[in-house]
């Protein structure tokens, strides 16, 4: 879901970045106000970053014959609310633009909003209404980091689509063009990371009910069953 | 059962990434004798597109720093993925651990 540097015209990578910005903003704020509270959620919250950086460096092989990689960012949304993402996911593009040349600093507000803000967004919100609708734990964090994996990719073919809409079909054409490159090939990637969330996630409920309790992200029967 | 569960889900993403190595398969070589490339990024495919969508765009502004060569951005790309995994590793061995010594601890303090 990098859109490469430069990539983007200068309106579009400015217009992403101004968008951007207040939620990174916010979520270093709620992740400040989080450890100051809760000084024992530190080293959760390390996990959680670690987790994005360890899936946005996967570049696994998809369906479609093209390579593409998960974001990791579902697993944070669930244990600290989409906000706190904001900021970790800015640090991991930000380290994938300076040192890999992958992504970029022009278009590091556009990756942001995709990979660090709709993603996780998506994700806090599909894993509350699947708690709502009282699916069970697991299949909960499947379709809530999935789909916001997803999501990730769908939006960033839109932010493709907008800046270069396609000369006769318009916008839709281009968002057509564009998601058969990114959204086809992020599917089987994207259960993959569903599927991953699921067993870092069953691992943090078995070793660390109690913490997890705390953070409202599990219930105490969800942890007896 | 939790511990089932885990090991099938491992195993089905490693079926996952698997599969498309068998079942995608390099085509033919073009008429002009180039061989197409599989498994490239998705992140260049689109930058491709851009190209053939808006023909006349330049990009403005160029990486700061690219990786010298493909080996130094694997380089740098696994020691990502192993400083990630190096820390998830160390945070569930300190909750295993701790969560053993809760309970042995539990034991000796009802006899």
């Amino acid at each position: 879901m990098h859109i490469m540097e430069g990539f983007l015209p200068v309106k579009h990578a400015v217009g992403w970045s101004v968008a951007a910005a207040p939620f990174v903003a916010y979520g270093l704020h709620s992740i400040n106000k989080r450890i100051k509270n809760n000084p024992e959620q530190r080293m959760l919250l390390g996990v959680a970053a670690a987790f994005t950086f360890v899936l946005s460096a996967l570049k696994m092989p998809s369906v479609t014959g093209s390579c593409s990689h998960p974001t990791g960012t579902g697993l944070g949304a669930i244990l600290f609310g989409p906000a706190a993402m904001a900021p970790i996911g800015a640090v991991v593009l930000l380290f994938q633009a300076i040192l890999l040349a992958h992504g970029g600093l022009t278009t590091l507000g556009a990756n942001i909003f995709s990979m660090a803000i709709v993603g996780p967004f998506a994700a806090a919100a599909i894993y509350r209404m699947a708690k709502a609708a009282k699916l069970p734990f697991a299949l909960s964090i499947f379709l809530a980091a999935s789909l916001a994996d997803l999501l990730t990719y769908v939006t960033t073919s839109a932010q493709l689509a907008l800046a270069f809409p396609d000369p006769s079909g318009g916008f839709a054409a281009s968002f057509a063009k564009f998601a058969g490159v990114f959204a086809i090939t992020q599917i089987p990637l994207a259960v993959s990371e569903g599927f991953l969330t699921v067993v870092v996630m069953n691992a943090l409920v078995r070793f660390n009910a109690k913490e997890l309790q705390e953070m409202k992200v599990t219930t105490p029967q969800e942890v007896r069953a | 059962m939790k511990h089932y569960q885990n090991l099938l889900l491992l195993l089905a993403v490693v079926v996952l990434v698997a599969l498309p190595l068998w079942t995608v398969k390099k085509p033919a070589p073009g008429p002009d004798g180039k061989v197409a490339e599989i498994f490239t990024g998705a992140d260049d495919k689109a930058k491709d597109l851009v190209g053939s969508i808006a023909p006349g765009y330049k990009p403005w502004a160029k990486p700061l720093m690219e990786p010298p060569s493909g080996e130094i951005s694997s380089l740098l790309f696994a020691l990502q993925a192993a400083l990630g995994t190096g820390f998830i590793g160390y945070y569930l061995g300190v909750s295993t651990t701790r969560a053993r010594m809760r309970r042995e601890f539990d034991k000796e303090a009802r006899c």
